[in-house]
C-alpha cells in the first residue's frame, strides 16, 4: 500500500459507454502529503473538477483508485469536504443553519450540543462572518456566501479540502482577500488542501505544488511544480520577487506554450487572455 | 312583489356607497395614501359594476335580478347564515361548511397522495416511465367525468364528492412536486453526498425545502381545481352543500338565492387561494428566489 497521506493512483475515467464513450482521464497518478497545498491548473474542460470528484467520491475513477490515509475512497463523506464553485449553501437556511448542518451530522455523536453550536460559531468566525448568522444566503453578497461556504468545509474537520475554482466567481479585491484568509486557515490548522484553479497568481501564491494538466481529452498530469516560496507569503512582497516570477512564467509557458488549445475559437481567446493576464490577476477563462 | 321593492331600493344603493367609501377612507388613513391608491380603484370599479347592472337589469322584462332586488330578495339569508330548519334546508354558513368540509377530505388525501406520488415520480426514473403516461391521460379526465364511475364504485353520494375532489386536485399536485424534485440543483445533492445525509435526513432537509415552491404551486392550482370542482359535483349528488343549494334555488326559480351563493363560492375560493398562498409564503419563506 502507499506510503503516502493522500494517493490518486492509475485514475481513468470515461463518460458514457460504446462508440458515444469519451476518456476525460487516462492514468492520473498523485501522492500528496498531510498539510501540503496542491493547486490544479489546467485548460477549461480538461478534466480537473472530475479528478477533484473523484477524490470527493462523487465520482467514481473507470479504473484505479483514491487511497486516503490507507483508505480507499469509494464514497463521498464529510472526511473529505468540498467548496463548490458556486457556493453552494442552501438557501432555505440561514448562515448558521448551513453550517449547522454539516457541522451537526459531522459530530453528532462526538460533540455535545453546546460544544456543537460553539464549534459552528467558531467555524464562522474564522472567516469572519459571525455578523452574519441570521441571513439567509440570499442577503449577503457573493464572497460572503464562498467565505460561508468555506467555513462549512472547514467546520466538519476533513483530512482533505478540496476546493473547486473557489474564488472564480469574485472580484479582485474579494478574491484577494479570501486568499489572505485561506492562507492564514491553512497555516493555522494545517489542513491538506487541494485547489482547482484557473488564476496564474493565486496558484503560485497558495500552493506547495502546482499540478498542470494536459489537455483533453485523455488529460494527464503534464508537469508538477514545486514551489519553493518561504510561508507566510505576501502578495506585494513576491511582486518584484525573481523566483515568484519564474514560477508564473513556467506555469504560463506550460499552459499557453506546451498545451496551447487548438481549436481555433478559443485559443483565439485563450490568447487575449495572456495578455490580459500580464496585467491583471483576475483572469479567468 | 317586483315593483313594491325596487323604488325603496333604488334609493338604497347611492345611500350605501358613498357612506362605505368614507368609511374605508377614514379607516384607511393610518396605512397611508398607497393602500387607498391600492383600495379606491377596487371599490370604483365595484360601485360602476353595480350601477350598470342596476342599470341592465331595471327594466321589468329583465330576466336576471337586479343587485338591489338580489339583496332585499336574500335579506333572510344573509342576516342569518346559520339557521337550521332540518334537512337541507339550512343557512348559507352551513352550506358553505358542508362544501368546505367535503374539500378538506378529499384536499388532504390529494395533498397526502400527490406529495408522495410526485416524489416517487421525481426521484425514480423508473417509476416516472412507468406513471407518468398514465398521469397524463388521466389528468386530462374532466372532474364530473369522475362521478359516475365514484357512485358506482362507494355506492354513496358523499365518498363519491370527496373522491372527485380528490382526483380532480391531485394531477397538479403530482406533477409539480416531481418537477420540483427533478429540478432540484445537482449542487444541492452533491452538499447531501458530502455531507452523508441519510434518505430520512436528505428528504427533510433537502428535498422538501428545495422542492417546496413547486410543490405549493401545485397545491394552489390543487385547491382552486377542488373549489371548482365540488360545486359541479355537489349539483348532481344533493344533500347538504353549496353546490345542491344551487341547483336547489334553480329549480324553486329563485334567481336572487343564486346570485348570493355564486357571490359565497367566488368569495371563499379567493380566501382558500390566498390561505394557502399565504402558507405558501410563510413555509418558502422566499427562498424560491435565487
Ligand atoms: N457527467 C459527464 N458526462 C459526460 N461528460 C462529462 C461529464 N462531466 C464532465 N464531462 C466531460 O469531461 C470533460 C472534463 O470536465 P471537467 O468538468 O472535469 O472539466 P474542468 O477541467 O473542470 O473544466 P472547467 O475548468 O471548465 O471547470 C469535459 O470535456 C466534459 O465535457
Ligand atoms: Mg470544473
Amino acid at each position: 500500500m502507499s506510503k503516502h497521506y493522500l494517493a490518486i493512483e492509475g485514475v481513468n475515467k470515461t463518460f458514457g459507454t460504446g462508440n458515444k464513450a469519451t476518456c476525460v482521464l487516462k492514468d492520473v497518478n498523485l501522492n500528496i502529503e498531510k498539510g501540503e497545498y496542491i493547486s490544479i491548473i489546467g485548460h477549461s474542460g480538461c478534466g480537473k473538477s472530475t479528478v477533484l470528484n473523484i477524490v470527493a467520491g462523487l465520482l467514481s475513477a473507470s479504473k484505479g483508485g483514491v487511497i486516503l490515509d490507507g483508505k480507499e475512497v469509494n464514497s463521498p463523506g464529510p472526511d473529505r469536504s468540498v467548496v463548490f464553485q458556486n457556493h453552494s449553501l442552501l438557501p432555505w437556511l440561514t448562515v448558521y443553519e448551513n453550517v449547522a448542518l454539516a457541522v451537526n451530522k459531522t459530530f453528532k455523536k462526538t460533540k455535545t450540543a453546546k460544544q456543537r453550536h460553539d464549534w459552528i460559531l467558531r467555524s464562522l468566525e474564522m472567516v469572519h462572518m459571525s455578523h452574519a448568522l441570521d441571513k439567509r444566503p440570499a442577503e449577503i453578497s457573493g464572497g460572503m456566501k464562498q467565505r460561508v461556504g468555506i467555513a462549512r468545509a472547514l467546520a466538519m474537520e476533513p483530512k482533505v479540502l478540496l476546493l473547486d475554482e473557489p474564488f472564480g466567481a469574485l472580484d479582485a479585491l474579494t478574491r484577494a482577500h479570501l486568499q489572505d484568509e485561506v492562507m492564514k486557515i491553512q497555516a493555522e490548522i494545517n489542513s491538506t488542501i487541494i485547489m482547482i484553479t484557473h488564476d496564474v497568481d493565486e496558484a503560485v501564491l497558495l500552493s506547495d505544488r502546482i499540478v498542470m494538466m494536459t489537455n483533453g481529452p485523455e488529460a494527464t498530469i503534464g508537469e508538477i511544480l514545486t514551489i519553493d516560496l518561504p510561508k507566510p507569503r505576501n502578495r506585494i512582497e513576491l511582486a518584484d520577487d525573481p523566483k515568484y516570477n519564474r514560477y508564473r512564467r513556467e506555469v504560463l509557458r506550460f499552459l499557453y506554450e506546451k498545451q496551447r488549445k487548438i481549436e481555433p475559437l478559443s485559443s483565439a481567446k485563450k490568447s487575449d487572455s495572456i495578455n490580459a493576464q500580464s496585467n491583471s490577476k483576475a483572469v479567468n477563462a | 312583489m317586483t315593483a313594491s321593492t325596487q323604488p325603496n331600493l333604488r334609493k338604497l344603493t347611492p345611500v350605501v356607497q358613498p357612506s362605505v367609501i368614507v368609511k374605508i377612507g377614514k379607516t384607511m388613513k393610518p396605512w397611508g395614501d398607497s393602500f387607498i391608491k391600492n383600495v379606491l380603484p377596487a371599490l370604483i370599479v365595484g360601485a360602476i359594476f353595480l350601477l350598470i347592472w342596476e342599470w341592465m337589469t331595471s327594466s321589468a322584462s329583465a330576466t336576471l335580478p337586479a343587485p338591489s332586488k338580489v339583496i332585499s330578495d336574500t335579506w333572510e339569508l344573509i342576516v342569518n347564515p346559520f339557521y337550521n330548519h332540518g334537512g337541507t334546508d339550512v343557512g348559507m354558513g352551513w352550506q358553505i361548511l358542508a362544501s368546505l368540509e367535503r374539500v378538506a377530505y378529499g384536499y388532504t388525501l390529494a395533498v397526502i397522495a400527490g406529495i408522495s406520488l410526485g416524489v416517487l415520480v421525481g426521484q425514480s426514473t423508473w417509476a416516472m416511465r412507468g406513471l407518468d403516461p398514465i398521469f397524463q391521460i388521466l389528468r386530462t379526465v374532466p372532474p364530473l367525468a369522475w362521478l359516475p364511475i365514484s357512485l358506482a364504485a362507494f355506492q354513496d353520494s358523499n365518498p363519491s364528492a370527496i373522491f372527485v375532489i380528490f382526483i380532480t386536485a391531485i394531477w397538479p399536485i403530482i406533477i409539480n412536486t416531481s418537477v420540483g424534485i427533478r429540478n432540484i440543483p445537482e449542487d444541492y445533492r452533491n452538499v447531501s453526498r458530502v455531507l452523508s445525509l441519510n434518505g430520512y435526513e436528505y428528504f427533510v432537509k433537502i428535498m422538501l425545502p428545495a422542492a417546496a415552491p413547486y410543490i405549493f404551486t401545485g397545491l394552489r392550482i390543487g385547491i382552486g381545481l377542488s373549489w371548482l370542482a365540488i360545486v359541479a359535483a355537489e349539483m348532481l349528488i344533493g344533500g347538504v352543500g353549496i353546490g345542491f343549494f344551487i341547483w336547489d334555488a334553480w329549480n324553486a326559480s329563485m334567481i336572487s338565492d343564486i346570485v348570493l351563493a355564486l357571490i359565497y363560492v367566488g368569495v371563499v375560493g379567493f380566501l382558500l387561494d390566498r390561505f394557502i398562498g399565504f402558507i405558501s409564503t410563510l413555509v418558502t419563506r422566499g427562498t424560491s428566489a435565487q
